[in-house]
């Protein structure tokens, strides 16, 4: 077991499952020889040569939208997009195409691709290079989205993603890349599409993120522990797309609070989807009324404003204290 | 038709205030004083100045990602911009957008852009904004070869050409898109040949010669005021450094590199002062450190700017 950063990772499992399998393609942007802008694809090209790792033109709806056509080929496609602010003009391929093939086809037909891309802030990028708008894409039916919290769990989701016989959108969180290193097992694994993990139990409150606030959250309901306040249960949604409302009940009917964070906007973010399952589903188990930390409504800052405009620990830290006193 | 000395010295003069104020970015970068991403526009710089040389305060130009030679040659206060680098509330965007999304529209700047390619059908639409009003203005789009595989490249142009539009679509070919290479992202070698399939002249220029990139323009720009409709310019160019400041550019062959640092515009600018007896040695370096103390000016103005402050947060989302 080696330890792996996040980038790391993604690259091992792209590389282990393009050995297992010939028909897992790679494509994008500087991809290929220069092994990506974020180094994420770093030595796929001299393993696999210019037929599965393809260096494209810039031309973002292009690529997806090719990307659809050769997984309906029979080839597992996984595409990269530079940041998630640049996949705007495939997002028509995504949503008018990718995710409604199986039901044009009637079944008889899927998308088996993945398209990849950083996204979220916390670099000190400004717009289009921070951005978190996972809601949009959860929004289509379809589609399927992935959001891992660390180098273990993208590897095991990247694998599982690109066997998926559905199309991902595998969201990896830019701040995370080369932040963080842990074990990650040298051998293939997989990790279920569809199911959220509690890290860590508590009984009086649940916390609710994906993505990099996983380590706020873990990190708040440590620091309450250690303070003596409360006993937080933290969940990683990991993937949003199908989300895995049963074990975001399950724990709210044992603690009675949730909270969820999330640093996209606010207003029509997954938090508020994930908020409603909990109101119909778990509304007379309530203790206090289901909380949002989010992003503000405004176009994500550069620079000093980000510290603002990022969820923090000292807010999780007083929300959940909040809450616990309603 | 040839420049008058003032006209190419002025042209020199932007060229090297562009030269002094990237570098300087160049440096606070690596510094660790500037936060977000740097394009920089060093070795593009004749382009820049010999395209907006042929334009007037009431044409509008849209720029890149690489956009801050655009900026400062059509008028851009360079102290507003290097506070918007630094992430200032004194700068453009008020320290919210940083190096990618300055506009100046008093200027005529209608923006860089941090989406490539997505200046193009903007511009478009802004040309027949000044069409339809009646007034003779053109508008310029600045934007990279790799852009020109976009389909809003190919959208706006075409656009363009069905309307007649008053809009110079420019291309600064500099032969790479990041890392890879034009050979390997289109077919042709002329981005200009484009302009055929759309029915409109496409012209290549020596984007590294100030005084061809103004001639090629003041054609271009003509025909477009007088209702002929758009021309695609491609100028083709080299950039200094590597992509982005922090990419170490290993995917380029050092000698083609080194033939081109030979063709950069602003050895050649000088040379040409000189030879034409339009400046000397010595006047070129007294403009030069004119510049270096204009630009120190901006930079300390941008310093020592307060940061935006936790209300600018939610300011300008809305009209309310
Ligand atoms: C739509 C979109 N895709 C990708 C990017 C990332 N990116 C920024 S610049 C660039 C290359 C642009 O090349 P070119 O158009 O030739 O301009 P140059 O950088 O060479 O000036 C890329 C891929 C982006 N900003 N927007
Ligand atoms: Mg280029």
């Amino acid at each position: 077991m080696a330890r792996l950063n996040m980038v790391e990772a993604i690259d091992q499992a792209l590389r282990q499952e393009m050995d297992r399998d010939d028909t897992v393609i790679v494509l994008g942007e500087d991809v290929g020889r220069d092994g990506g802008v974020f180094r994420v694809t770093d030595g796929l090209y001299e393993r696999f040569g210019e037929d599965r790792v393809m260096d494209t033109p810039l031309a973002e709806s292009g690529i997806v939208g090719f990307a659809i056509g050769m997984a309906i080929g029979g080839f597992k496609p996984v595409a990269e997009i530079q940041f998630s602010g640049f996949v705007y003009p495939a997002y028509d391929q995504l949503l008018s195409h990718a995710a409604r093939f199986r039901t044009r086809t009637r079944g008889q037909r899927t998308v088996p691709m993945v398209v990849r891309m950083p996204y979220g802030g916390g670099i000190r990028a400004l717009e289009h290079h921070s951005e978190s708008m996972e809601a949009i894409f959860a929004h289509i039916p379809g589609l399927k989205v992935v959001i891992p919290a660390d180098p273990y769990e993208a590897k095991g989701l990247l694998t599982s993603a690109i066997r998926d016989p559905d199309p991902v959108v595998f969201f990896e969180p830019a701040r995370v890349y080369r932040a963080i290193k842990m074990d990650v097992p040298e051998e293939q694994y997989t990790l279920p599409i569809g199911e959220a993990r509690v890290v860590r139990e508590g009984a009086d409150l649940t916390l609710i993120a994906w993505g990099a606030h996983v380590r706020t959250i873990k990190e708040a309901a440590e620091r309450l522990a250690a303070d003596k306040r409360c006993d937080v249960e933290v969940i990683d949604i990991r993937t949003i797309a199908p989300f895995d409302a049963a074990t975001v009940v399950a724990s709210v009917k044992k603690t009675g609070r949730a909270i969820i964070v999330h640093e996209a906007p606010q207003s029509g973010g997954f938090g508020a989807e994930i908020s409603a399952q909990i109101m119909e589903r778990a509304v007379l188990h309530l203790e206090a009324p289901v909380k949002r930390v989010a992003g503000f409504d405004t176009i994500p800052p550069l620079s000093k404003l980000e510290d603002l405009y990022q969820p923090s620990v000292d807010l999780v830290v007083d929300e959940v204290i909040a809450t616990m006193e309603f | 038709m040839s420049m008058s000395q003032e006209q190419l010295l002025e042209m020199f003069r932007c060229m090297v205030k562009i030269r002094e104020f990237e570098n300087r970015a160049h440096e606070m970068f690596l510094a660790g004083e500037l936060p977000g991403f740097l394009h920089l526009y060093l070795g593009e710089e004749a382009i820049a100045a010999g395209v907006t040389a042929a334009l007037r305060t009431d044409d509008w130009v849209a720029s890149s990602h690489r956009g801050h030679g655009h900026l400062i040659a059509k008028g851009g206060d360079i102290r507003l911009m290097m506070a918007e680098i630094f992430g200032r509330s004194t700068g453009y965007c008020k320290g919210k957008g940083g190096s990618m999304h300055i506009a100046d529209l008093d200027l005529g700047i209608l923006g860089a852009n941090g989406i490539v390619g997505g200046g193009i059908p903007i511009a478009t639409g802004a040309a027949l904004a000044c069409q339809y009003r009646g007034t003779d203005s053109v508008v310029v789009s600045f934007f990279g070869d790799a852009a020109s595989n976009r389909g809003t490249f190919h959208e706006a142009v075409n656009m363009a050409a069905v309307w007649d539009l008053p809009v110079i679509f420019v291309c600064e070919n500099n032969l790479y898109g990041v890392s890879t290479c034009q050979r390997d992202h289109m077919r042709i070698t002329d981005v200009a040949e484009r302009g055929a399939a759309y029915g409109i002249p496409g012209v290549v220029v020596d984007g590294n010669d100030v005084e061809a990139v103004y001639e090629a323009t003041v054609t271009a720009v003509a025909s477009a005021r007088r209702g002929a409709g758009p021309t695609l310019l491609e100028c083709k160019t080299w950039r200094h450094q590597g992509h982005f400041v922090g990419d170490p550019c290993a995917y380029r062959d050092p000698s083609e590199h080194e033939e081109w640092m030979a063709k950069d515009p602003i050895l050649r600018g000088t040379r040409m002062l000189i030879e034409r007896g339009f400046a000397t040695k010595d006047a070129i370096a007294r403009l030069t450190s004119e510049i270096k103390a204009e630009i120190e000016e901006a930079i300390e103005f941008g310093r020592s700017s307060p940061w935006p402050d936790v209300a600018d947060l939610l300011t300008d989302v809305y009209s309310d």
